[in-house]
């Protein structure tokens, strides 16, 4: 069973539709990149399967349960974590509160909590106790990750997670989506950043006009440079 | 205006003691209602203008409470959690659906829930005046410190305030529940990402809101008349305080409930007939020098 089923999802804001029947699927561990222009349907993607933007039609199967249309919170409470891109941390919250307030009672087998969150982010340790708003936005973008990661989720959707970071800082952010790679973390990455995201995916959707119009691993991508002159490049 | 007699009370340590303890009672009693306008403003955007009868409501409360089991105890649990309840009901039904809707329509709804309150409780309890009376049980001499009168009746009203208060502050700052309550006020979309049924946090939060302003209609009943539509004069002196205080402050709201408790304690000796037109005065010179309140973020 996939971590994570989408099928026929539509999508608009007020009367202009986004997304037409878009389909896709991960596999638990799987590392997807979500490539596709500016404006392609990338972050309405993401809206739209974690609730903040309820879906026209369509299916959004978390391990087999149907949530379509639900409420954010119900959908994140099935396993889907939402980070958008621009890192809404709680300014006037500690890292560590930021964390807390990711944290939900009453999951049997934790396997995230605060004190591996430090392990897993040893960066964010020293600053526990710093309000998340005098962090730097590669901080912040970490502490956005590790917070979505209390809740436990069965698939992490991270929206250009390199937005607007020095490269030094992006390369970080590949180190650590590595990391989470590596301990069976299921991962959608939304990325314009092609560089960035082969560099951490195990496979490519690629997203064009609010349909996936490609699919296949990172190596049947890097060897169809059809693909990417007709899809990413402008 | 009797200014002289107003210095004569500030240079005698008797009278000083006196004075600053009603006006730490009075101020702490408006804290509980302020407190709770405010954190329903910083959390759910609502300008509760019906806040005041709830208030109304947690003194009626007490009063029938106190009436069947003669217990102060009893009547201000029945006036804290009856008016949490009425504020639950009327959360869920009415003002959930006008959250983020501009002001007039907010006053317009809150106008309506006070005419029904106030109607209801004639309906009841009858239009006349009642009291409660201070319970024969907590009737004792005063306490005499350094020559000054504390009515042993406001020591214990300051005693609960000040417990309800610690308590407020200490689940606002210092547990999960507060933790979640500030960073809805602030990004109430990320909470809900985060799996956390925001419309929950809501209610609860206009809950304990409609809660204190009962605990303090409770607190106030042996002291004040109770009367309907006696939730209007707190209103407005609510009001003063988050102006004061910063809209969505608890600690500034502390702070100008007190100085408002000051203002009337002292001022019923300095100047009796300009008790109300100090506190507009006071309200006024925030306004002008710090536009956010005494605990407000400056630009909010």
């Amino acid at each position: 069973m996939s971590e994570l089923l989408v099928e026929g999802l539509d999508a608009a804001y007020g009367a202009s539709q986004v997304l037409f029947g878009v389909s896709l699927s991960v596999e638990r561990g799987e590392t997807l990149a979500l490539m596709g222009r500016n404006g392609a349907g990338k972050s309405t993607t993401f809206k739209a399967i974690a609730g903040i933007l309820p879906p026209r039609a369509g299916r959004v199967m978390v391990r087999g349960v149907d949530v379509a249309g639900q409420k954010p919170y119900r959908i994140a409470r099935a396993g889907i974590a939402f980070v958008p891109e621009d890192r809404q941390v709680f300014p006037e919250h500690t890292v560590e509160e930021n964390l807390e307030i990711g944290e939900r009672a009453g999951l049997g087998g934790r396997e995230w909590n605060r004190a591996r969150a430090f392990e897993i982010f040893p960066m964010l340790a020293p600053l526990r106790n710093r309000m998340a708003g005098r962090l730097s936005g590669g901080e912040q973008q970490m502490l956005t990750i590790a917070r979505s990661l209390m809740g436990n989720p069965s698939v992490l959707l991270l929206d250009e997670p390199s937005e607007g970071l020095a490269p030094l800082i992006v390369r970080e952010i590949g180190h650590l989506i590595l990391r989470l790679r590596q301990l069976g973390t299921t991962i959608i990455l939304a990325e314009q950043n092609s560089r960035f995201c082969l560099g951490v995916a195990t496979s490519v959707a690629v997203i064009d006009r609010g349909a996936i119009a490609w699919r296949g691993s990172v190596e049947e991508f890097r060897a169809d440079p059809a693909v990417q002159a007709t899809y990413l490049q402008v | 205006m009797e200014l002289t007699e107003l210095a004569e009370c500030v240079t005698s340590l008797s009278c000083l003691v006196t004075q600053s303890a009603a006006g730490l009672t009075i101020g702490m009693l408006l804290f509980l209602v302020a407190s709770g306008l405010t954190l329903i403003f910083g959390v759910l955007g609502l300008v509760n203008f019906a806040h005041g009868s709830f208030y109304m409501m947690g003194a009626y409360f007490a009063l029938a409470a106190y009436g069947v089991t003669e217990s102060f105890a009893v009547a201000v649990l029945a006036g804290i959690v009856g008016a949490a309840l009425l504020g639950l009901v009327f959360e869920r039904f009415l003002l959930s659906r006008i959250y983020g809707q501009d002001v007039l329509m907010q006053l317009l709804v809150c106008y309506g829930i006070i005419l029904i309150l106030d109607d209801a409780v004639k309906i009841i309890w009858g239009a006349d005046f009642r009291s409660m009376g201070v319970p024969d049980s907590l009737r004792h001499p005063p306490f005499i410190i350094a020559g000054g009168v504390v009515p042993y009746f406001y020591a214990i009203l300051f005693a609960i305030t000040a417990v309800i208060a610690a308590v407020l502050a200490f689940g606002m700052g210092r547990t999960r529940f507060g933790r979640i309550v500030r960073a809805a006020a602030i990004n109430p979309g990320m909470v809900g990402a985060l799996g956390i049924n925001t419309t929950l946090v809501y209610a609860s939060v206009f809950a304990i809101g409609a809660g204190l302003a009962g605990a303090a209609g409770a607190l106030s009943a042996p002291i004040r008349s109770v009367v309907a539509g006696a939730g209007v004069s707190i209103l407005i002196e609510s009001f003063i305080v988050t102006v004061i205080g910063g809209m969505g402050s608890i600690g500034g709201a502390l702070a100008a409930s007190l100085i408002l408790g000051f203002t009337r304690s002292f001022g019923s000796i300095g100047f009796p007939l300009f008790v109300e037109g100090a506190m507009f005065i006071i309200m006024a010179l925030v306004l002008i020098l710090r536009p956010s309140g005494l605990g407000g973020r400056r630009g909010s």
